[in-house]
């Protein structure tokens, strides 16, 4: 759909898995969800968080598939593996920096997230981010977004892999750059590793 | 008649509940046979009505799709109802009449099934009189149904002991509406809940129970709103609180009587509006001084300054909204409750306006309609008084009898289950309840079905409570019948039939039709079709409160949904009430009504040391007959656990993952444990919709708030231990799937 992008914000997320469900009703892929769904850690917090593919610009999984199975279309899009194609190494899914692909074992395949590509291109918004009672999971106008407490952002940093990604992760609005390694703090990489007796 | 004539793990192999995971034909079977039409209707979950498409083929709901331009939801849904879809073509579905035989229940034809109940039921009322019998219904139901559950309780059986399981749900915030503004609905639409500055959130885990009112929520925050969050849990949307007040079970009351203190003490009260707007100020002002924020504190359990800082909030706010729901209503002082909040709300000036008011979340399916319109022991069509003469003179009219034949009052759910055990009541017909899983102190419930001399049940699956019946007759689906409900908004709604009952089920208005028929009331109940019945609807609301009379069918579709009071054909209907601060009392004011504390029913003590809380998960509703149907929600939340404290369960010893045994007054339950940091170190919390040995309400007790008769479902004591070994039930307490796919 033109002019809409994807948004995920765990902040928002009530835990509920409406997306986990309503993903495997898609026809395309019916039975096998391809949501990321977890609870952070219900021992100390209610938080869960909810994902979909993140699409990135120069996805790693396609990067390391021996078989050239994975594709990115124009529309920015990273697809399932092709089936001819995908020798289910699970390259993919060792590699992606948040998780995403899943090796089906009865479809000896890896599929993932295609943001609903059946839905949108008939123009409808993706099945996860219209029925998410929370909208923690959003596929609308940049403007609306706009609107919201949180900020978009789609710039990882994983270690010294930077990645961007076409989905945009809600944050604080002091949180410019998304980063889960200390490294990422530190100035040079020459601090942060010290040399270690052989 | 007695105990179900079978074990409860015969009955549930062959009636289930069995997990449905897939559509009819599996998973790939759209793709070959894609669905012949959508039809346009609304989720049964809960009282919120989502709209939602049904796919329909060759009479089958094969699958749902999203109705993004229905404006309650815009396309949104829980995972009920995504799933909600596979309660059709479902293997435990009750294809033909049932009878209890010594071996079991074997299938009849309808007229064996309607004459032995026509049979007994007039044995029983010639022996024992017409209140010997009393009638169940439901608040799932939808409204032509339940107005049918009324009027055959009163016109064709002639009892006046008819009640429904809305008794359960939001009855405390009915009564203290309609004292404090002449009628029972929530006074705003859901779309004020984004424009207000400050959303106090009392007793309503929205999150699990009205999942769509978070996205209401989070726009409201968005906008730079407010949230205050009152409960013993943190539930999900508590991680957003902007100050989260967690009060200890049983004592909301004192919370509000702090806020109110603290509001009048600071000249925080909105004088203009009480003085042009309301009555009674003088004496709630008065009955708020002995609640200083300490005192408050002292019996909440909830810090001083933080009952401050809320009551500054939401009285410094020019559109305050207070919602709330069963953790505040769901106890024996569950009318004051309610009533604390709407006098906070007429105090600061927060009704009837843009973005401020206060509002019940309705729970139940049809919750807010499926109460207006006489299947409550005390009230007729239109939410009219039963006491009232005015009211039975028209209704009588509409009817077609005379307002002498309508019986006075009756008893309500828990009442009549109560005489039933006494042995006062001797027959029941039931509906849409499931009252062996829902109501309070479950043994005692046993032992009165077991006492019953007839028992009939309309339902769609067997449920647990059905397992006591005489006779089960099959009855329908919400999609199989044309009819409307009203939502916790009070927006009136269509429900499209998608398809006919398969196999040998009827509609349940075909099935109330048939048993007047027999009884030979036929000429009372005509109907030849929903509309039929609707129609009659209309004129017997006409004139109420709940004025019914200018929604059509036709008109629901045109605007989405039609809010009442709508009292002519032209009128657009009434999305907020109390516009301006005029109430629905004859002379426009809104009432403030004094609150006294009292203890809750079943007081902590020495031996009993720890409140037991119960309550709802996102994945299941209600008494579970649906939805522990369902596979993908039966393995979300596969079994009932106890949340506890890590402070709590050092105690005790207890780990997550143990087993736990929970004993109060009247008995015990052993679970498995759930430590969490998310609920007050002195309270546990079970969820309760399973039966048998896994039944939270084995545990609650029968004490009733006096005005509503709503249970005390939320304040009981209990003690904790760790349990030796595990319960008999684990492990095997679920049926097999049958060649599904394998359950968690």
């Amino acid at each position: 759909m033109f002019g809409y992008e994807f948004y995920v914000d765990p902040s928002r997320c009530i835990g509920c898995q409406s997306c986990v469900n309503a993903c495997e009703e898609c026809e395309t892929h019916r039975g096998h969800s391809m949501i990321n769904f977890d609870f952070i850690d219900r021992p100390e917090s209610t938080a869960t968080a909810a994902y979909v593919c993140w699409h990135c610009e120069e996805p790693t999984c396609a990067m390391v598939c021996p078989a050239d199975a994975i594709k990115k279309g124009e529309d920015g899009i990273v697809q399932s593996s092709l089936k001819p194609r995908c020798v289910g190494c699970s390259n993919c899914v060792l590699a992606c920096p948040f998780g995403i692909p899943k090796i089906f074992p009865e479809l000896e395949q890896m599929l993932k997230c295609d943001m609903c590509y059946d839905r949108t291109s008939a123009g409808k918004r993706p099945m996860c981010a219209t029925v998410c009672p929370s909208q923690a999971l959003a596929y609308v106008r940049p403007e609306e977004v706009a609107r919201r407490r949180e900020k978009p952002n789609n710039v990882f940093h994983f270690g010294k892999q930077r990645v961007v990604t076409k989905v945009q992760m809600m944050v604080p609005e002091s949180t410019p750059v998304i980063s889960i390694d200390v490294i990422d703090y530190i100035w040079e990489e020459a601090h942060a590793v010290l040399p270690q007796p052989q | 008649m007695a105990e179900p004539p079978a074990s409860l793990e015969t009955l549930t192999e062959q009636f289930g509940p069995h997990p449905a995971y897939t559509p009819p034909g599996g998973w790939q079977d759209e793709s070959r046979h894609p669905a012949e039409r959508l039809v346009k209707t609304h989720c049964c979950f809960c009282g919120q009505q989502c709209g939602i498409q049904l796919k329909v083929r060759e009479n089958r709901v094969i699958g749902f799709e999203p109705w993004e331009e229905f404006p309650f939801n815009r396309g949104m849904l829980c995972p009920k109802g995504v799933k909600r879809y596979l309660q059709g073509n479902h293997p435990d579905r009750l294809l033909d009449p049932l009878l209890r035989t010594p071996q079991g229940f074997r299938a009849a034809t309808w007229d064996e099934a309607l004459d032995y109940t026509i049979h007994r039921l007039q044995e029983i009322q010639a022996k024992y009189g017409k209140d010997s019998v009393a009638v169940y219904g439901g608040a799932s139901l939808i409204s032509e149904k339940s107005y049918l559950v009324g009027k055959f309780a009163r016109v064709a059986l002639g009892t006046r002991h008819v009640d429904y399981n809305g008794r359960l749900c939001m009855v405390s915030a009915g009564v203290a509406y309609k004292l404090a503004f002449g009628v029972d609905r929530s006074p705003l639409p859901w779309s004020d809940i984004p424009k207000a500055q400050v959303v106090l959130v009392a007793g309503a885990n929205v999150a699990e129970c009205a999942p769509i009112t978070t996205d209401y929520l989070w726009r409201c925050r968005d906008a730079g709103g407010k949230l205050i969050v009152v409960d013993p849990r943190m539930t999900p949307i508590t991680r957003n609180a902007d100050i989260y007040l967690p009060v200890r079970p049983g004592t909301d009351l004192a919370l509000y009587l702090g806020m109110l203190h603290v509001i009048v003490r600071d000249g925080l009260v909105k004088r203009e509006f009480v003085d042009t707007h309301t009555s009674g100020f003088e004496q709630v002002e008065g009955s708020a001084r002995a609640w200083d924020p300490r005192t408050a504190a002292e019996k909440t359990g909830v810090p001083p300054e933080a009952i401050e800082r809320a009551a500054r909030l939401f009285a410094r706010a020019d559109r305050a909204i207070a919602l709330h729901a069963r953790g505040v209503e769901h106890q024996s002082k569950g009318v004051e409750n309610c009533l604390a909040l709407i006098n906070l709300c007429l105090a600061t000036g927060n009704i009837g306006r843009e973005g401020a008011g206060c509002a019940m979340i309705t729970g139940q399916g049809n919750g807010q309609g499926g109460r207006e319109h006489g299947q409550k022991c005390d009230q007729l069509p239109g939410q009219r008084q039963i006491n009232d003469p005015e009211a039975r003179a028209h209704v009588a009219k509409v009817w077609g009898i005379t307002p002498e034949e309508i019986p006075q009052a009756g008893y309500s759910a828990v009442e009549i289950m109560e005489a039933i055990h006494r042995g006062e009541i001797k027959a029941l017909l039931s509906a849409c309840f499931n009252p062996i899983v829902s109501l309070p102190d479950g043994n005692f419930t046993r032992e009165a079905l077991s006492k019953l001399e007839f028992f009939g049940v309309i339902d769609f699956f067997l449920s647990e409570t059905a397992h006591f019946a005489d006779v089960v007759y099959a009855g329908s689906l919400q999609e199989e019948e044309e009819g409307i409900c009203c939502t916790a908004e009070g927006r009136v709604v269509h429900i499209q039939k998608a398809v006919d009952p398969p196999g040998n089920a009827r509609p349940d208005t075909w099935i109330y039709c048939e048993l007047a028929k027999r009884l030979g009331k036929s000429k009372y109940f005509p109907y030849a079709s929903s509309r039929e019945i609707y129609d009659e609807l209309r004129e017997a609301s006409r004139g109420g409160h709940a004025d019914y009379y200018g929604i059509t069918y036709e008109k629901i579709d045109r605007q989405m949904g039609v809010f009442w009071p709508c009292p002519s054909l032209e009128h657009p209907g009434t999305p907020r009430l109390f516009e301006g601060g005029r109430s629905f009392h004859p002379d426009g004011k809104c009432r403030f009504l004094v609150t006294e504390w009292r203890e809750s029913g079943d007081l902590i003590a020495e031996d009993y040391p720890v409140y037991l809380t119960t309550g709802r998960v996102v994945s299941q509703y209600l008494s579970g007959t649906q939805t522990r149907r369902i596979g993908a929600l039966v393995d979300q939340y596969p079994e009932p656990r106890v949340e506890i404290h890590p402070r709590l369960a050092q105690q005790h010893g207890i780990a997550d993952g143990d087993w736990v045994t929970v004993t109060t007054r009247r008995s015990e339950i052993t679970l498995r444990a759930m430590v969490v940091r998310t609920i007050r170190p002195d309270t546990v919390f079970i969820p309760y919709h399973w039966p048998g040995k896994r039944s939270a309400n084995q545990l609650t007790h029968r004490t009733l708030d006096p005005r509503s008769k709503i249970p005390e479902f939320k304040v009981s004591a209990c003690r904790l231990r760790k349990a030796e070994k595990a319960p008999d039930w684990a492990g095997k307490n679920r049926a097999p799937s049958p060649g599904k796919k394998g359950a968690a």
